[in-house]
Formats: C-alpha cells, sequence, structure tokens
C-alpha cells in the first residue's frame, strides 16, 4: 500500500462524488427529510382509545367511572351500551376499541368482594388493543381506590409504581431518534460504496484501472474512506435535528458517538464493496444489499427488543452489526454511557469492520 | 533479435467455450505487430492475457522478459494497455485523467510529455473539457496519452479504432507510427483488414487459434488464387449464379464489386457469356489483385476443408 497512490485514488474519488448529479444530494436531503418526517409518523405511543361501556350498576361509583375515564389523556367515552352484545357490535363496526363492563349492582357488592368489572379489547391492533385494556384498567383501578378510601372501605394495598428511567415520559420519539441515525447509515454508507464500484465495473474504468500497480487494499480504501466523511456528515445533521426540532440531545460524550460512526461506516461499506466485487450489474447489487438491509432493519433491535425475539433469533443478532451500533447510540443518547462502559459493543464493531475490509480486500479480483 | 512477447500454446476456456486455442507466437522489440481477426475470434482474451488481466488455462505467456502470471506487478508498469472500451473516466477533464493516471504510476505528466507530445497536442486546446464530453477520436487520443504516460515499453491496444471515423483512422495509425520510432513495441487489433497493411507483421485469428502470422506483403504474395473482379447490374443475381458455377471456388461481395476465386479451368470469357445468355447486363469480369481480407478469406476456408 502506497500513500501517493491512495493520496490520488481518493483525490479521484472526491472529485468524482462532487460531480455526480445525485449523490451529494442524498447524502444532504435524505437525513433531514428521514429525521424530520419519520419521528412524528412511525409512533408507537397509543392515542385515542375509543371505549364503550355497558353500565349495570347506574351508581355515583360507575357515574364516577366514566367520568374519570373521558377525563384521561389518550382515552375517550364514546359510546354506551345497555347490553353486551350491542357494545360488542360497536366494536367490530370501528365504533370502539374496549369494553368496559359494569355488573349489576357493582357498587352494593363490591364492599362485600366476589364481583368485578370486566375489560375487554380488540386485539386486531395488537398494540392498540394491550394497551387500551391497560390505560382503561388502570383508570377504573384508581377511581375504585379513592372511592373504597371516601367510604371507609379498608383495602389491601396491591400498588405498583413503575418510573421509566433515562426516558420518564416513555416518549417513543427518543428512542427512535438515536435509531434513525443508525438506519441512515445503514442505507447510505451501505448502497453508496456499492454503487460507486459496480459503476466502475458498468462504465469499464475498472479495466484501466485493474492493470496500474493500485493493489487491492490501497484500491478498496480508497472506496471506504470517503464514507468515513460522509457517515460523519450524516450524523452530525441528524444530531443537530434531533436537537433543534425534537430537543433531544445525547447525554453523553458525542466523540464516542462519532467513533461508533466511523467504525460502523466502515462496516456497512466494507459490506457494500464486497457485495459490489461479486456483482456485474447495479440491478445484483442492489437487490443483495436490500436482502442485508432488510435483515439489519429489522433483526437490529431497531423497533422492536431484541429480548422479546424468540431464543435462537437472539442468537443471530450477535452476527448483526447495526445491533451494537444502535445500543451504542440509545446507551450514549439516553443514559450518557461513556465507552468504557460500552467497550463490548465497541470491540464487536471494531471486529466487523477488520473482518469486513479483509473480506472485501480479497474477494475484489483483478483478474477473470 | 531477442523477442519481448513470448507466447507458448495459449489455452482460455470460458466454461465450454474456447476463447484462445494452443496460441504461440513471438513479437520482436519495436515491433508493430498487428493482430486480425473478425470479432469473436479471441482478440480480446488474448489482450488480458498479456495485459495480467487473465490467467492463461494452459501454456505461458512472457512480456518483457517476466512471466505474466508470476510477476504481474512488475509487469503492469512496463505496459500500456488500452481496453476495447473507454475506459478513463467520464466526469474528470482531459487534464485531470491523464495528471490522475501520471500519478497511479507515480510519475509526472512534464516529464514525460514529449513521448505524449504529439497525441495529446491535439487535446491541449480544452484541458478542462470532461472526457464523456470528447468525440470518439479525441477520446482514443486521450486513452492512449493516458496509456502512455508512464512510457511503457510494450503498448497492448485492443481495438483502438473501432467506431472512429475514417480520418481519425487514418491519424491515429500516423501517430503510432511516431511511437514506434521512439522504440515502443505495439501490438495492435483491429477488425479492418485494410488497417492490416500499416503494421510490420500480422497474425491472423479465428476462432481462436491463429491462421498464420507473416508480414502482410508476404501473406498477399502467398495468396496464389486465381482471382477476378465481377460486376453486373444484378449483384444479388450475379452472387447466387457465380457460386453455382463447377469451376468457381469461392465467390464473396469486396467493397462495390464480387471477387470470385476460380478454380485451374475458370475462363472469365467463358462466365461472362454464360452469365448475359442468363440476363444479366452490363457484365464485367477482369482479374484481380489480392488483398489482406483476400487471404483471410482463403485461409478460413482452408481451414474448412
Amino acid at each position: 500500500m502506497k500513500i501517493r497512490i491512495l493520496k490520488a485514488l481518493l483525490k479521484k474519488e472526491v472529485m468524482l462524488m462532487k460531480r455526480n448529479p445525485i449523490i451529494p444530494k442524498i447524502i444532504l436531503v435524505m437525513p433531514l427529510m428521514v429525521m424530520l418526517v419519520i419521528p412524528l409518523v412511525a409512533n408507537l405511543d397509543v392515542k385515542n382509545v375509543k371505549v364503550v361501556v355497558v353500565d349495570n350498576d347506574r351508581s355515583q361509583l360507575s357515574r364516577r367511572m366514566i367520568a374519570n375515564l373521558n377525563a384521561a389523556a389518550a382515552i375517550t367515552v364514546n359510546a354506551y351500551s345497555d347490553t353486551h352484545e350491542d357494545a360488542l357490535a360497536k366494536v367490530e363496526h370501528g365504533d370502539a376499541d374496549v369494553i368496559l363492563n359494569i355488573p349489576y349492582d357493582y357498587s352494593k357488592r363490591v364492599a362485600l368482594g366476589g364481583t368485578s368489572v370486566s375489560v375487554e379489547a380488540n386485539g386486531v391492533n395488537a398494540t392498540k388493543g394491550l394497551l387500551g385494556a391497560q390505560y382503561v384498567s388502570q383508570s377504573v383501578l384508581m377511581t375504585l381506590q379513592q372511592w373504597q378510601v371516601e367510604n371507609g372501605i379498608t383495602v389491601k394495598p396491591a400498588e405498583i409504581s413503575v418510573v421509566n428511567r433515562y426516558n420518564p415520559t416513555l416518549n417513543f420519539k427518543n428512542y427512535m431518534i438515536p435509531a434513525l441515525m443508525v438506519v441512515l447509515l445503514i442505507i447510505i454508507c451501505g448502497f453508496l460504496p456499492a454503487l460507486n464500484l459496480v459503476s466502475e465495473k458498468e462504465s469499464g474504468t475498472i479495466e484501466a484501472m485493474n492493470v496500474t500497480p493500485v493493489d487491492k487494499l490501497t484500491f478498496v480504501l480508497s472506496k471506504l474512506i470517503p464514507f468515513w466523511v460522509v457517515s460523519i456528515l450524516v450524523v452530525t445533521v441528524g444530531m443537530v435535528v434531533g436537537w433543534l426540532v425534537y430537543g433531544l440531545a445525547p447525554e453523553g460524550n458525542i466523540g464516542v458517538i462519532y467513533l461508533a460512526t466511523i467504525l460502523f461506516s466502515l462496516v456497512m461499506s466494507g459490506l457494500g464493496v464486497t457485495i459490489a466485487n461479486q456483482s456485474a450489474t447495479m440491478l445484483q447489487s442492489i437487490f443483495v444489499m436490500f436482502a442485508f438491509i432488510m435483515i439489519f432493519q429489522l433483526m437490529s433491535g431497531l423497533f422492536t427488543p431484541i429480548n422479546s425475539m424468540p431464543q435462537w433469533a437472539q442468537v443471530i443478532t450477535y452476527f448483526i452489526p447495526p445491533r451494537y451500533f444502535i445500543e451504542i447510540m440509545r446507551a450514549v443518547y439516553l443514559k450518557g454511557a461513556s465507552i468504557r462502559e460500552l467497550w463490548l459493543q465497541f470491540s464487536a464493531l471494531a471486529v466487523f469492520a477488520v473482518v469486513l475490509i479483509v473480506i472485501s480486500a480479497k474477494s475484489y479480483s483483478k483478474r477473470g | 533479435m531477442n523477442p519481448i512477447i513470448r507466447l507458448n500454446e495459449i489455452t482460455k476456456r470460458y466454461g465450454g467455450l474456447v476463447a484462445v486455442d494452443e496460441v504461440s507466437l513471438t513479437v520482436d522489440r519495436g515491433e508493430m505487430f498487428g493482430i486480425i481477426g473478425p470479432d469473436g475470434s479471441g482478440k480480446s482474451t488474448l489482450y488480458k492475457i498479456l495485459a495480467t488481466l487473465l490467467k492463461p488455462d494452459k501454456g505461458t505467456a512472457t512480456v518483457c522478459g517476466f512471466d505474466t502470471v508470476k510477476d504481474y506487478k512488475r509487469l503492469r508498469t512496463m505496459i500500456g494497455y488500452m481496453p476495447e472500451r473507454f475506459s478513463l473516466y467520464q466526469d474528470l477533464t482531459v487534464e485531470e485523467n491523464l495528471s490522475f493516471f501520471a500519478s497511479l504510476f507515480g510519475v509526472s505528466v512534464k516529464e514525460n510529455y514529449d513521448l505524449i507530445a504529439p497525441i495529446f497536442g491535439q487535446l491541449e486546446r480544452f484541458p478542462s473539457r470532461k472526457a464523456g464530453a470528447l468525440s470518439g477520436g479525441m477520446k482514443q487520443k486521450l486513452a492512449l496519452s493516458c496509456a502512455l504516460i508512464h512510457r511503457p515499453e510494450i503498448l497492448l491496444l485492443d481495438e483502438p479504432t473501432t467506431g472512429v471515423d475514417a480520418v481519425s483512422r487514418g491519424e491515429f495509425w500516423d501517430m503510432l507510427s511516431t511511437l514506434k520510432r521512439k522504440g515502443i513495441t505495439i501490438i495492435v487489433s483491429t477488425s479492418y483488414m485494410d488497417e492490416a497493411t500499416r503494421c510490420e507483421r500480422i497474425a491472423m485469428m479465428n476462432k481462436g487459434h491463429i491462421l498464420d502470422i507473416d508480414t502482410p506483403s508476404n501473406l498477399v504474395a502467398g495468396l496464389g488464387e486465381n482471382l477476378y473482379n465481377a460486376v453486373s447490374d444484378d449483384m444479388f443475381g450475379l452472387l447466387t449464379q457465380l457460386r453455382s458455377m463447377p469451376d468457381v471456388i469461392d465467390c464473396y461481395t469486396f467493397g462495390a464489386t464480387l471477387h470470385v476465386v476460380g478454380s485451374n479451368s475458370f475462363n472469365s470469357d467463358k462466365a461472362m457469356a454464360k452469365l448475359l445468355v442468363s440476363g444479366h447486363k452490363d457484365v464485367k469480369i477482369y482479374p484481380a489483385k489480392g488483398n489482406i481480407e483476400d487471404v483471410f478469406i482463403k485461409l478460413t476456408r482452408d481451414e474448412r476443408e
């Protein structure tokens, strides 16, 4: 490897990238778009849970329960039914998500025990059903406890207090923003180097390149290094938008984020170059890259927690590099973790980077 | 003379297709050597082997005394290779392309400018034009300049004049002659038979093997055929009818006329009379001088038989 040759190659890459009509725009516009739009739409918070009440009690207690339900932020009581069948029909028509059943003489019998309200939820949208039923039962339980205290009925306190540390309001945006930057890097640092190399094959420039004394590693590095700069740019745009628009700034050191970014950009661009080495056309490389990106996005813990995957899938996630980068980003952003606590993730990323660079250099063949 | 290129029974297969079949040849230092053959005759594969880009399945190839497989790293600094396809960066300017390739070889444009001056001189007028915006002939000149910038001992040109207009082609061959005078060995391939006479020696290739190697004049002199030109008002009818005559060995179009290869018993007057009877007008059959194309057609015909 010669520094002089690497310099000349890098100079050429920069000139070509600057003159490309699309690539520089993608590098700037895509992070902006993703960071401005996705946190608002890819939101798992459940709002507007519609409740239908079947009130067979018609007591002071039941009225108070309904009033308190209506007062809760995410819940609206939008229908009343006389019978359970009628309520079910409303759920079926989509007029309600959750049914609250208050049995006959509930307020009289509740002191004696042996009776209870029931909550049923529409499970078609699993998240909304689960969270909606939870919200309703919490509200009902609170009203009941207040009522019991006021009426001097002694109850065993069965309260569990949950405090969400690091993301106290369980704001989904705080969870998504660090991860979205990972998505951006997966796409930009994975696709662009692959397309760049395959376009050299398609335009034939690789033939003139192959007869020069440039060795494999130097050539491959000239394809990877520009993406350090690109990845740092992308993450910077992401962090600035996260801070200005959503008020979310990293708790920890920005340097840790940048270090992880450079390592991860090497991993992704190494993968991109490896795929490009095996592809003859852009279409081939795009298809293969898509397969990897699908798996990376769905199995890296980006949208769904790794802990809730089946055991065998959890084992697979150890071989998915973005998993470590997402862990680093979330830990630094939300917990303010330092590199000492994240050494495991950092070393995993470093190992992936070295292995992929070696594979991409080895698989690049000048000869047919 | 010590040969600068020595190919010894080189064979290269792509799957079941034999692209190059036991090719042996030598090229002397300072020679202008042509490889002539139709598309698909294995010329480009042979070039890739010489340019160290392809390993032969069988046989050995040495260039400048180095083996193309073992010493490929040394060789790459001695070879100037111009692939069939334009392979410079279209988005870089004329000047940027030249200095890019110079820096890859660790030379400066200035120190080797004398070599490329006759070629690059015409491009100097627009140094900041993008390579992709050049005309076909200009592209070839730029590609040749880039292939020469490191002062190679040997220049491998794979169909350099394909897709270039006739005037530019003539200019291009003049430039090659200038380079040859500077002591550079030039291996050039073409599918234009008329260009072959500009080479000192030529190898005729067909279907992966070499039909013959000699100087163009020796090849033409050795043709030894009873060759005639034939014209009439109905050229296609003439072609089919001449082909059906028993004392005609072969008949093929040659520019605006037909070339007729007659057997010893062929008599042009008798043939003309026969054609006039069958309705042809303005029939003329007269002796023709053979050229390289006739040699090539003869050699492929001999091979078939």
